[in-house]
């Protein structure tokens, strides 16, 4: 499965890569009936879509006629009585409902055309509205005189979002590995055959140790090999996922070629330059680790306490709780004020402040308070894995129901 | 004698329930022990304690002379009796491997499996996985995993249970030759059979409480009560029968045998021995069976365990 799942993910990508190009791809004319005769240069054909207009005809003669030649639809534009009800009255027919996307481009191409004509009867000029459009971008710069930017921001954003959602995802994933690892040493009753040649310990902090590296060693298999084959499926298909021709990507080409493009560039990179690189990878290792090791003992003393995956329910919520809480902390305070009190105070309890502290830090947080925290966080860590170690202990060698909260208190004073 | 195997005063409390109540074992080296008792009397809490699995709240595990440490995980071989092995792992890999946590080098372990492999017959076993092999194939591979490493004392909990008639055999005797080469077994069962044929020590422990031990021939002359089964042909069976009435106490026989046509259980009282018994019977017909009844470990087992 490890070099499985990445070949399975990029044919995934690559066949819905391939389907909307085919969807793309498919030619379409349009027949536009303009009554009105003033709006003969609005629709420009593109790779996909024709229009064709017809002229001199009627509204019933246009519509059979496009519908023997399997057009896509047939655009009706009436003679307009007077500017205000422009809107009106245009009506697109087709003999299947037309998509979405070809809706809106319509209209949005209707609308500029007719705004423009509108404001040129009013005698507005046209020409002194577009010169005399302003674009105003605040640049912005620190007290230290520092340049920074808006883009400054979204990349701390990005980064602190990225870091804390990883730990996330690692956690839940391979503290269930490990939960489902104990069990079936449980289950098998090899454990008791283990631990007369080890310490249950010993046993537990080697099995979060493992299956954390293994782990480590999955995902970067995973990008290495995602990367390579990422490359090679688009070499053989052809398909170049970055420049599939979607709205977006059209905008976005747009926005580079603008000029603005290039200035925005540099303050990026300048952006990324201001990041607290070192200390973001410092502070990342240190409270990924600690973050990990906090919840994967409990997530052992889970799998000790139980005889099957499903009685893990029950002690599965407390855990899960403070997990979801920072990741929803971290993603809606941070942004809004990443040195507020609510992201302050949860970036200190241990319980989320890996998740928490992560998306903070880009943002730039005093080295006391990431001591501070990583203290209490250790702190913490060394309770749990000694009271994981005590649960864990008793709990392997316990069959039969499953134990309530205060048996598993009992069990501490074994 | 040597004890290899010392427990002094062990006891252990789980919550208010005491598991083991001032338990004191004694197990000499080179014998084979049995440690006997009802379910839930706390033999496994003290087979845990003599592993280091659970540590005991007072009293003291000697091995050897030395108080239990670390170190002697390699000299104990631990077969529990919830057992089991890794299902989707292959057999040669997982014996490598718990081998190897005994502190064996891979080397070693893969030579000394080979020999066991061979001795067994299940060489061909080493690329399959638990889970292909039937529960007591399985067994088998956990027993050769718990003598692999040599160990100086042997615990087996239950080391049958799983096994056809033929394979116990097999396993009971590779249990003595162990023995005979120098090494010491405790032996916790259910089974009293095996542990006629077996013990040479046992310890009975009954709700937390040691309540009996000792070498398992003088604990048999303890619980032995006089009595000799007696088999005899003679034409006046009615008449002989009264005649021994009159002199013994006689119980039912309980054994069998094919060709006598009175069968008595004959019980001595007050200072008769077998030789008055015996020149009795000759006097009043021909005896084809004469044997002193010894208790049974099982007989032993029920009958201390009640009184207790």
């Amino acid at each position: 499965m490890t070099v499985l799942s990445p070949l399975i993910m990029i044919a995934l990508i690559a066949v819905v890569a391939y389907l909307t190009q085919l969807n793309n791809n498919k030619k379409r004319s349009i027949s536009v009936l303009d009554q009105t005769g003033l709006l003969e240069e609005v629709f420009q054909n593109t790779d996909n879509t024709t229009y064709n207009y017809l002229t001199n005809s009627s509204l019933e003669e246009a519509k059979v006629l496009v519908k023997a030649q399997e057009d896509y639809g047939l655009l009706y534009i009436p003679k307009q009585v007077d500017s205000t009800s422009a809107s009106k009255g245009i009506i697109f027919y087709s003999e299947e409902s037309p998509s979405l996307t070809v809706m809106s481009s319509l209209e949005r191409s209707l609308e500029k055309k007719m705004t423009d004509l509108e404001l040129e009867s009013n005698g507005v000029d046209l020409d002194m509205i577009n010169s005399s459009r302003i674009s105003i971008d605040i640049a912005q710069e620190t007290f230290s005189g520092e340049t920074t930017s808006k883009i400054d921001n979204v990349l701390k954003l990005a980064f602190g979002g990225m870091a804390g959602y990883l730990l996330f995802m690692f956690i839940i994933i391979y503290g269930n590995m490990i939960m489902r690892s104990v069990i079936e040493e449980k289950t098998s009753r090899i454990i008791e055959v283990i631990i007369s040649s080890v310490k249950p310990i010993q046993l537990m902090m080697g099995k979060i140790i493992g299956t954390s590296l293994a782990g480590i060693t999955q995902f970067i298999i995973w990008i290495i090999l995602g990367g390579v084959l990422m490359t090679v499926v688009s070499a053989i298909f052809g398909i170049s996922i970055i420049d599939m021709h979607t709205p977006q990507q059209e905008i976005m080409q747009q926005a580079v070629q603008s000029p603005e493009f290039e200035s925005k560039l540099k303050l990026g990179f300048m952006a990324f330059q201001n990041l607290p690189i070192a200390n973001l990878i410092v502070a990342f290792m240190f409270f990924f680790v600690g973050g990990y090791l906090l919840y994967s003992s409990l997530y052992a003393a889970i799998g000790a306490a139980v005889d099957n995956e499903t009685d893990t329910q029950q002690f599965m919520m407390p855990i899960l709780m403070p997990l979801i809480l920072a990741v929803y902390v971290g993603v809606f305070t941070v942004i809004e004020d990443p040195h507020g009190t609510v992201s302050t105070v949860f970036s200190f309890i241990p319980f989320t402040s890996p998740v928490v502290m992560l998306m903070r830090i880009p943002f730039g947080v005093p080295i006391w308070q990431q001591l501070l925290s990583l203290a209490l966080l250790i702190g913490t860590f060394v309770f749990t894995v000694w009271f994981a170690a005590k649960i864990y202990r008793v709990g392997i060698l316990m069959y039969g129901k499953k134990p309530s909260y205060k048996e598993l208190y009992k069990w501490l004073k074994y | 004698m040597d004890n290899l195997l010392v427990a002094e005063a062990v006891s252990k409390k789980f919550g208010d329930f005491k598991a083991l109540n001032d338990v004191s074992i004694a197990v000499p080296k080179g014998s084979i022990f049995g440690l006997l008792g009802p379910n839930g009397a706390g033999k496994t809490t003290l087979i845990r304690i003599i592993n280091q699995i659970t540590m005991p709240d007072t009293g003291r595990v000697m091995l050897d002379g030395k108080a239990l440490h670390q170190e002697h995980i390699k000299d104990i071989g631990y077969l529990p009796e919830e057992r089991g092995l890794y299902k989707s792992m292959k057999v040669g890999e997982q014996a490598l491997y718990l081998a190897q946590l005994k502190g064996m080098s891979k080397a070693e372990a893969k030579q000394r499996l080979k020999y066991w492999f061979d001795k067994l017959e299940i060489g061909d076993w080493w690329n399959k996985k638990i889970q292909e092999l039937s529960k007591g194939q399985a067994q088998k591979i956990q027993f050769v995993v718990t003598v692999l490493h040599r160990p100086k004392l042997l615990i087996f909990d239950e080391p049958f249970s799983g096994f056809d008639p033929i394979n116990a055999n097999l396993i009971k005797d590779e249990i003595l030759q162990l023995r005979d080469e120098g090494a010491t077994v405790i032996f916790s069962t259910h089974r009293m059979e095996s542990v006629e044929e077996l013990c040479d020590h046992i310890a009975l422990i009954n709700k937390s409480n040691k309540i009996l031990d000792g070498k398992l021939t003088d604990i048999q002359r303890q619980y032995k009560t006089n009595t000799f089964e007696v088999g005899l042909q003679t034409a006046d069976v009615d008449g002989v029968t009264r005649a021994i009435r009159d002199r013994f106490e006689v119980l039912p026989a309980t054994f069998k045998n094919l060709n006598d046509d009175l069968k008595l259980n004959v019980k001595l009282n007050g200072g008769a021995t077998s030789n008055d018994l015996l020149t009795f019977l000759t006097s009043k017909a021909e005896v084809h069976h004469f044997v002193e009844v010894i208790p049974s470990a099982s007989d032993i087992f029920i009958e201390t365990v009640k009184n207790n």
